[in-house]
């Protein structure tokens, strides 16, 4: 199987013999894991080295003896003692082995011609490795309807299943989404699903990886290739800012498949099935693959190169520098966005470069307080004081090792949110905030005491437990930081981050914010007040400067200030990368305006976004698995990207276009062959980035990457924000995201597009009982903004006094109740 | 989605609150569904996963691995005829058949006036008493053709309505529990002896005694 053992430090040698050898294994662990390590693999099919054992086919029968004379065990259910004599490959154990695949295959229907697993098949070729051969089965088999969907994207063939349990453990202990369960019994068992409550879970591709057999198959994959005719290279999923391993597969030139590489500090092999059925986005017949650019009749039409990089030239020369702004380049690669930081502040020399759209968090936060890894924060012992997004939202395989930590190895998690989130059922302390109340929660939190009015929505009790477990931690304690609420100001848990970090100095922090390679832009420069390698444009300019020309002088602005100075014809130039203001700024209002007050707006981009229909000129660009690079995750983990496939037509990397433009600018980008010139120029120049040049990237131990310098920088305390009293809109808003929305990349992935669920108002039962509402009422909610209109759902995990929406479902847009301006936005909920 | 009356959801939380973890419930919760519908459906299984704090193909998988638990809607009286090996010999396979033709229905089938649901069961332990039948789980011994008639006559007339309870009823949920009642309350030591063991103690004890050449009676009021 395609299944590494994981990597253990053994701290507890004792001494077996495997097949007559000596080896050393570690006490307490499986058999099946020590012999494997020491070069005797044992064949199996419902082991699974990142699950717990359950000894469900037998296939793993070894002769062991521990001093009572041997006897057939399965080796995945056997800890590993000391003078254990272990024999994987005698008389018995070979007729044991016979014996299972003829059970096994009395009733699988061997339709391998036909099936997807076909030439990657664990049965398939364990059958041919350890079998009979021959069955002496006559008797008809069991008939099933063939697949049948247990899920949009999941199919099941009850006649391949070999009840392995994987899939339902899968989904059980991993994902915490038990939808599918085996029902009946004996012959007639069979994995199914409740009727019309389908497998619908974020994590469900990862059952169709980890089956042994085809009963599981995906339909992006279904019937596309064979394995033998796949090419693959490994990379790093770009989907959300984890940064899961993955390899990329593809087959004449157009990628087919994603499958979850086993990395130990990040994703253990598993995939949240955006990131894994994201690749559809990348075949999608919606790409730009030529440049655009605004004709006489007001319509985008398709130009040369040559004549949009020269258009673009000239619009960036004849702007005052303090006139051109650039927003976005979060998903680019590093080299990517070192290019353009050096582009736009060395070359260009304005400042005003935001690779967030107000819904991240500064980046002397993200930077300056000192980092946490993923590991760090699931170690056992550790205390997470949790105030990020709802993780399985947002950062979906971030919540599997959180809810894994929290179960399997007594990891604490205090959890501070404004609604209940996916993480709230394995959160030993979950406080429910009433917006912009977070800093007064956390400050009470570390003094162990409630203010003497409370706190609207705290539970005296839960909180006590919170803030004994807080207290407790000392040096134990990781902190998850991040947007939970997309209509709050990010000043709020900026004030809450810094209070914690000066209570308890200890205290390590991982930023959970969501885009792709945002950790990278950041660490690039691509932020206000910052060049690359954290380094502050106030303190480290002149450095940057000897190497670049030139710097800014003064510190830029924002994307919200962009965004005003956009609106009030003050930005000549307003360049975006990959970004689309239009659906992705909180305030739509603003957004609108900025936008179309630039006077010339170029985009580079993948896709025709809502902003990039605005644009003046357009540039196609490469993406994912179609160019070479490096990036860096939440945690400043930086990996490789690597290329697998040709980008359409004559889109270009990011950093060619920066390198040309420079070029008509009369200036030189210093790149001329490949990205890793800017990668060896970033790397030599930024002390935190010493340790992951191109070099100490290919070494073989840093298959996992590698990671930044996480010590801290100086850290300057926010300014807590001042919220005006609560005025007559009586409910304070929550915005926060799915999974699944309308954005970009799921809009073109055929088999996710649809999977967005529509957009609703939720309320909690104490505020919908008087309203006289019940679920499906279509409900109107204003604020001094605008207005929108949506259905009433009554969700008992959003605190009385609050009202969630989510970002970007179609049907109602919070965007425009939103004023960026205000800390809270307070809103009014009616029956329309 | 609410399948439960009023006073079996009552009860319901009644039994979740019995047990240390409420999935525990989960199998009891079953049988008051099945008491009250004759079958368990599939809005009872949904309401049960809501009490008990699961997911719905949990008591799904649950329920079904248990034959007594019926996911459609069966007749008023269940009619299994055992066809394992002691009853075969003595006749069950017959008696099914037989079963079949009065009833005019196959295993599985249901009667059109919706008394009987027929099945062909494995042994149900009553080996001695072969050929075996159940009515909704109460046994009926050694019967032949003629004597299923009459049964079948007796349970279409009302004259079993004491005998043979409505389908679904296990009796066990209804168990009113005093705190004194609950099982292993009485430590081992407060336990009176079970008969067998006694009877074995006593076997043993006139062995003994046997060898010792003193005459003496075994316990005879087992
Ligand atoms: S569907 Fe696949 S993973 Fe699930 S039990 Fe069957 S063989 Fe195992
Ligand atoms: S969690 Fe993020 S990085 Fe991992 S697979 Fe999902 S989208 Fe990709
Ligand atoms: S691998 Fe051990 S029993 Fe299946
Ligand atoms: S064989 Fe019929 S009861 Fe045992």
């Amino acid at each position: 199987m395609s299944e590494k053992p994981r990597k253990i430090e053994i701290t507890d040698p004792v001494t077996i013999t495997v097949d007559g050898r000596e080896v050393t294994a570690q006490n307490g662990e499986l058999l099946i894991d020590a012999c494997e390590r020491n070069d005797a693999y044992i064949p199996r099919f419902c082991y699974h080295p990142r699950m717990n054992p359950v000894g469900m086919c037998r296939m793993c029968l070894v002769e062991v003896d521990t001093g009572r004379g041997p006897a057939l065990q399965p080796s995945c259910m056997i800890p590993v003692a000391a003078e254990m004599v272990v024999d994987t490959k005698n008389e018995q154990v070979s007729k044991a082995q016979d014996g299972i695949l003829e059970f096994l295959l009395a009733n699988h229907p061997l339709d391998c011609p036909v099936c997807d697993k076909g030439g990657e098949c664990p049965l398939q070729d364990q059958t041919m490795a350890y079998g009979p051969g021959e069955s002496r089965w006559v008797e008809e088999k069991r008939h099933y309807e063939k697949p049948i969907a247990i899920s949009e994207t999941v199919y099941l063939d009850r006649e391949r299943c070999i009840l392995c349990d994987r899939c339902t453990r899968f989904a059980k202990d991993v994902a915490g989404d038990p939808l599918i369960h085996f029902i009946d019994r004996g012959s007639n068992t069979e994995i199914a699903t409740f009727p019309d409550e389908p497998f619908s879970s974020y994590f469900s591709g990862n059952t169709v990886q980890i089956c042994p057999v085809g009963a599981l198959t995906a339909k992006p994959y279904r019937f596309r290739a064979r394995p033998w005719d796949l090419e693959e290279v490994e990379s790093t999923c770009t989907g959300c800012s984890v940064g899961c391993r993955i390899t990329v597969q593809s087959s004449r030139n157009q990628v087919l498949r994603f499958q979850g590489v086993d990395s130990d500090p990040v994703n253990w092999s598993w995939l949240c099935d955006k990131g894994r059925f994201g690749f559809e986005a990348i075949n999608s017949e919606e790409r730009l693959a030529e440049p655009l650019m605004l004709s006489s009749d007001g319509t985008l039409s398709p130009a040369r190169w040559a004549e949009a990089l020269n258009a673009a030239a000239d619009a960036i020369r004849a702007a005052d520098p303090t006139s051109v702004a650039v927003i976005g380049g979060a998903q680019l690669t590093n080299e990517s966005q070192y290019a353009w930081a050096k582009f736009a502040k060395g070359i260009i020399g304005t400042d005003h470069v935001d690779a967030q759209l107000g819904d991240g968090l500064a980046a002397e936060v993200v930077l300056g307080l000192p980092g946490a890894t993923i590991d760090q924060v699931c170690a056992p012992g550790s205390t997470v004081l949790y105030m990020g997004p709802d993780p399985k939202e947002e950062l979906s395989v971030l919540y599997i090792r959180l809810k894994h930590a929290a179960q399997e190895d007594g990891v604490q998690i205090i959890e501070l949110s404004p609604a209940a989130s996916g993480l709230s059922p394995y959160a030993s302390a979950s406080l429910h905030y009433r917006p912009a109340d977070l800093p007064k929660l956390v400050e009470a939190l570390l003094a162990g005491e409630l203010p003497d009015q409370g706190l609207p929505g705290i539970d005296a009790a839960e909180f006590t437990k919170a803030s004994q477990a807080l207290l407790a931690a000392e040096q134990n304690l990781h902190v998850v930081i991040g947007r939970a609420n997309l209509a709050e100001s990010a000043d709020c848990v900026a004030v809450a981050a810094s209070a914690v970090h000066q209570a308890l100095p200890g205290a390590t922090f991982l930023s959970g914010l969501r885009r792709a390679n945002l950790r990278g832009a950041l660490e690039a420069g691509l932020t206000p007040g910052m060049l690359p390698g954290r380094s502050s444009l106030a303190e480290h300019g002149q450095a940057w400067k000897e190497l670049w020309g030139s710097v800014p002088s003064t510190a830029g602005m924002d994307t919200t200030q962009i965004l005003q100075a956009a609106a009030a014809s003050k930005i000549d130039v307003l360049i975006l990368l990959g970004a689309d203001p239009l659906a992705d700024f909180a305030d739509r209002s603003l957004a609108r305006r900025g936008v179309a007050g630039a006077r010339t707006v170029i985009s580079l981009d993948r896709f025709l976004t809502a902003s990039t229909r605005q644009a003046d000129i357009v540039f196609p660009i490469a993406g994912f698995a179609e160019c070479e690079g490096t990036h860096t995750n939440l945690e400043g983990r930086v990996t490789r990207l690597n290329q697998k496939v040709t980008p359409p037509g004559t889109a270009r990397t990011d950093w060619m276009i920066a390198a040309e433009l420079a070029a008509l600018l009369g200036k030189d980008l210093g790149v001329e062959r490949d990205a890793q010139e800017l990668w060896d120029e970033f790397t030599a120049h930024s002390a935190v980035h010493a340790g992951v040049s191109s070099a100490a990237l290919d070494h073989p131990d840093a298959a996992d990457g590698l990671l930044l310098d996480l010590g801290p920088r100086p850290f300057v305390t926010p300014v807590a924000p001042h919220v005006a009293p609560q005025s007559s809109y009586s409910l304070r808003l929550i915005v926060n995201r799915t999974l699944y929305d309308q954005g970009t990349e799921i809009h073109h992935c055929d088999s996710s597009s649809g999977l967005a669920p529509a957009a609703s108002v939720r309320l909690s039962p104490a505020d919908a009982t008087p309203l006289g509402a019940e679920d499906g009422t279509q409900v109107t909610v204003s604020s001094p903004q605008g207005s929108i209109t949506a259905a009433l759902v009554i969700d008992s995990g959003v605190p009385k006094g609050s009202a969630v929406l989510r970002h970007n479902l179609e049907g109602a847009d919070p965007g425009l109740l939103i004023d960026s301006a205000d800390v809270v936005c307070e809103i009014r909920v009616e029956v329309s | 989605m609410s399948r439960f009356s009023p006073a079996n959801l009552r009860l319901a939380q009644e039994i979740i609150r019995r047990y240390p973890v409420a999935k525990s419930a989960t199998i009891p919760l079953c049988h008051l569904a099945q008491e009250q519908d004759g079958y368990l459906a599939d809005d009872s299984m949904a309401q049960i996963a809501e009490l008990v704090g699961c997911s719905s193909a949990e008591v799904l998988g649950t329920a079904s691995f248990y034959e007594m638990f019926k996911m459609h809607s069966v007749g008023k009286f269940c009619l299994g005829v055992c066809t394992n090996i002691s009853c075969q010999l003595l006749g069950g396979e017959e008696l099914l058949e037989h079963a079949e033709q009065t009833l005019g229905i196959r295993p599985g089938g249901t009667t059109a006036d919706g008394l009987f649901t027929l099945e062909d069961v494995e042994c149900i332990a009553a080996c001695t008493e072969a050929p075996a039948v159940q009515v909704n789980y109460r046994y009926f011994h050694r019967l032949t053709p003629q004597d299923l008639d009459q049964l079948i006559e007796e349970l279409r007339s009302g004259a079993l309505d004491g005998v043979v309870p409505a389908h679904g009823t296990l009796g066990k949920v209804r168990q009113d529990l005093g705190e004194d009642r609950i099982a292993n309350i009485t430590p081992p030591e407060d336990q009176t002896e079970p008969v067998w063991l006694r009877r074995h103690r006593e076997l043993a004890e006139a062995a003994a005694a046997a060898d010792a050449g003193t005459p003496s009676a075994v316990g005879n009021d087992s």
